[in-house]
């Protein structure tokens, strides 16, 4: 399962953002990955991650397969549409 | 005597604790048994967690939320699926002893982080420095010293301290800190400057040349510290410490008070910051109020203008926290001096007589309109000021106004609230400013007297410039004459006149100032209670007669004796 999203939150895929992504991620056994920038990164991965150095309006896709792949792109989707809460 | 970098007032007296964060030295090993070695990599991550969650709540509960959750972040890193796997699948295809192993692949991510040109990235790979040292001293078994529990008041020496040293000491039983190196924005001086713990930083190898037990004195203002001081020099030190602490306890009654004269003449104190971090300074010193916010700092460290929102959020955090107290925001003052990767400037012989500031904005009118639309959205939380700097002529200033009362208009026409009466003022810093400011006081509410740049240009002196710095004098009679003549200026058509620049914060220049019927003095915060209890000690009409001499003499000199004659 895939899906293109558009990081919109002000600070992008730094700090805490990154750190609730992650978070959320790992709550899941799918594997989950990020294709961005032509790399493709584990998205359990804080390290990896951060590393991306995401920005706000950059394009992303989250790629998920596993038993509860569903939940988890619906959980992540979200996450990054909601702009992380970030007032 | 060693001088350091002076990064945290106050005086400090005691024994010595080194802090010996023994080199971590990593060998290359060839192991036997895989399993064993990969055994030692799990244990160290576990102790390392229970040891950072330990430390990440004694932090929650000392400094809350946003100093513990540096340790979150530090959790997340111990957690990390991608540095273990790589570190084990390392161990078992080379072999390798888990330290060599873990230490490459920890050097790799540090390098992705240096390597990127943002400040908040490289700030992370510090971080990761942190957690690995901390998983490498348990795997080489090297002991740490526990800050948590000290059994006597000392004054902690080290390389540098880091946050969780910092986070974890025993507060009431550190008299100070002297680090090796680092500097005014290191994170053992930010740290100790908020604990309001004395500090000298910067002392090359301070703590290879000291010992537990030595005895030191310093001085965290001046950055002098000496070792082992005989009977004379530690009796001189307690005599410092007694008359800093007197001094402070003094300004702390001040708090609260008004900025008043002897005989009634009432005067504002305001704070300059830079960022909105900077506020809780002014809260610390009792500001009355932002007298220069300057905005630049949220268009640097980036790699894109920031956005209106960006912009938004800043400005109202700042409004809010200070309000009802007006805040005095300036807009936009950069130029070729600040390079920024996404604003091209040509080469320019003299950036301060160059192409910056409100001529840039007029210029390139999308990035002054974003910055005025922030603006005045941010203006329905609190008590804001605009102010334009370096206005040299009558039509840059309404030029300035007019682009502000179509973004007025524009906001008026989409419906978004904004405040209907804000004063709008300019800088007087360059001189032909200052000269016609008779003709300028008739188009602002106020002005503020940037004098950093005013000597600057009336002078021609650069400040940075140390072989002329002795040029670059505010007691020079030319200065003191556009001060004046701005001051009257600007109350012959009933505005008011403030000043922002260095001068307004210094003892010498502010019996001058109050003669010369300043109205508002905007200075680092924390010279507002020094400034508040000189002025108590003050007559205004005194003070009156006493500039009116000063502006009768002819040179710096001539001034500076008399101030010194009369106020010593």
């Amino acid at each position: 399962m895939e899906k293109l999203v558009t990081i919109s939150n002000e600070s992008g895929l730094h700090a805490r953002p990154a750190a609730i992504f992650v978070k959320t991620a790992s709550q899941f056994n799918s594997q989950i990955s990020i294709e961005a920038r032509g790399s493709s990164v584990n998205a359990k991965s804080i390290m990896n991650i951060l590393s991306l150095g995401l920005k706000k309006g950059d394009e992303v896709k989250i790629v998920v397969n596993g038993v509860d792949e569903k939940e988890a792109m619906e959980a992540l989707v979200e996450l990054v549409e909601s702009k992380f809460n970030e007032a | 005597m060693v001088q350091g970098t002076g990064a945290s007032p106050g005086i400090a007296l005691g024994k010595v604790l080194v802090i010996k964060n023994e080199e971590i030295a990593i060998e290359k090993k060839q192991i036997d048994s895989i399993e064993e070695e990969k055994n030692r990599f799990v244990e160290a991550i576990e102790k390392s967690k229970l040891e950072l969650i330990e430390i990440r709540d004694k932090a929650m509960k000392e400094f809350g939320k946003d100093k513990s959750a540096i340790f979150d972040a530090h959790l997340l890193v111990l957690e990390d699926p991608e540095l273990m796997s790589s570190t084990i699948n390392r161990i078992e295809s080379e072999k390798l002893n888990v330290e060599y192993a873990f230490k490459q692949i920890i050097d790799q991510f540090v390098s992705v982080f240096e390597a990127m040109d943002n400040e908040y990235m490289k700030e992370r790979a510090s971080d990761i420095r942190d957690v690995s040292d901390r998983v490498l001293r348990k795997l080489l078994g090297i002991k740490v010293v526990d800050l948590s529990v000290l059994d006597e008041e000392v004054i902690l020496v080290s390389k540098d301290l880091t946050p969780s040293e910092t986070a974890t000491m025993d507060k009431e039983k550190v008299l100070g800190f002297l680090t090796d190196i680092g500097g005014r924005t290191s994170h053992t001086a930010i740290m100790a400057r908020s604990l309001e713990i004395p500090a000298v930083v910067g002392i090359k190898d301070m703590s290879v040349s000291l010992e537990d037990g030595d005895f030191v004195v310093f001085n965290g203002e001046t950055g002098e510290v000496l070792i082992n001081p005989d009977k004379e020099e530690v009796n001189r030190y307690k005599g410092l410490k007694e008359a800093y602490e007197n001094e402070k306890k003094e300004l702390e009654a001040l708090r609260g008070q008004k900025s008043v004269t002897k005989d009634g003449r009432e005067v504002e104190l305001a704070g300059n910051i830079g960022t909105p971090k900077d506020v809780k300074g002014l809260e610390n010193n009792d500001a009355e109020g932002v007298g220069l916010y300057r905005t630049e700092f949220i268009y640097m460290d980036r790699d894109s203008l920031p956005t209106e929102e960006e912009q938004f959020m800043a400005y109202k955090e700042v409004l809010e926290s200070i309000n009802p107290r007006p805040a005095i925001i300036r807009t936009l003052d950069i130029g070729g001096d600040k390079e920024l990767s996404y604003l091209k400037f040509d080469e320019e012989m003299n950036p301060f007589l160059g192409y910056r500031a409100i001529r840039l904005c007029l210029d390139r009118q999308e990035i002054f309109k974003t910055q005025l639309r922030a603006l005045l959205r941010a203006s329905m939380y609190g008590n804001l000021k605009i102010m334009f700097p370096m206005i040299s002529s009558l039509e840059e200033l309404l030029e300035a106004k007019k682009v502000l009362n179509e973004v007025k208009e524009d906001l008026h026409r989409e419906g978004v609230d904004f405040s209907p009466n804000i004063e709008v003022g300019m800088m007087i810093e360059v001189p032909s400013a200052a000269i016609i400011s008779d003709i300028l006081a008739k188009h602002v509410d106020f002005f503020s007297i940037g004098t950093n740049d005013l000597i600057q240009y009336t002078t021609a002196v650069d400040r940075m410039n140390e072989k002329i710095h002795h040029l670059y004098n505010p007691f020079n009679p030319a200065v003191l004459r556009l001060i004046k003549m701005v001051i009257d200026n600007g109350h012959k058509e009933g505005i008011w006149v403030g000043m922002c620049g260095e001068m307004a914060g210094d003892k010498r220049m502010i019996p001058i100032l109050l003669g010369l019927e300043l109205d508002e003095f905007s200075m680092s915060p924390i010279s507002i209670l020094p400034a508040r209890k000189l002025i108590k000690s003050l007559s205004y009409e005194e003070m009156k007669k006493f500039a009116n001499k000063v502006m009768n003499m002819d040179s710096a000199e001539e001034i500076e004796a008399y101030i010194e004659k009369t106020f010593i």
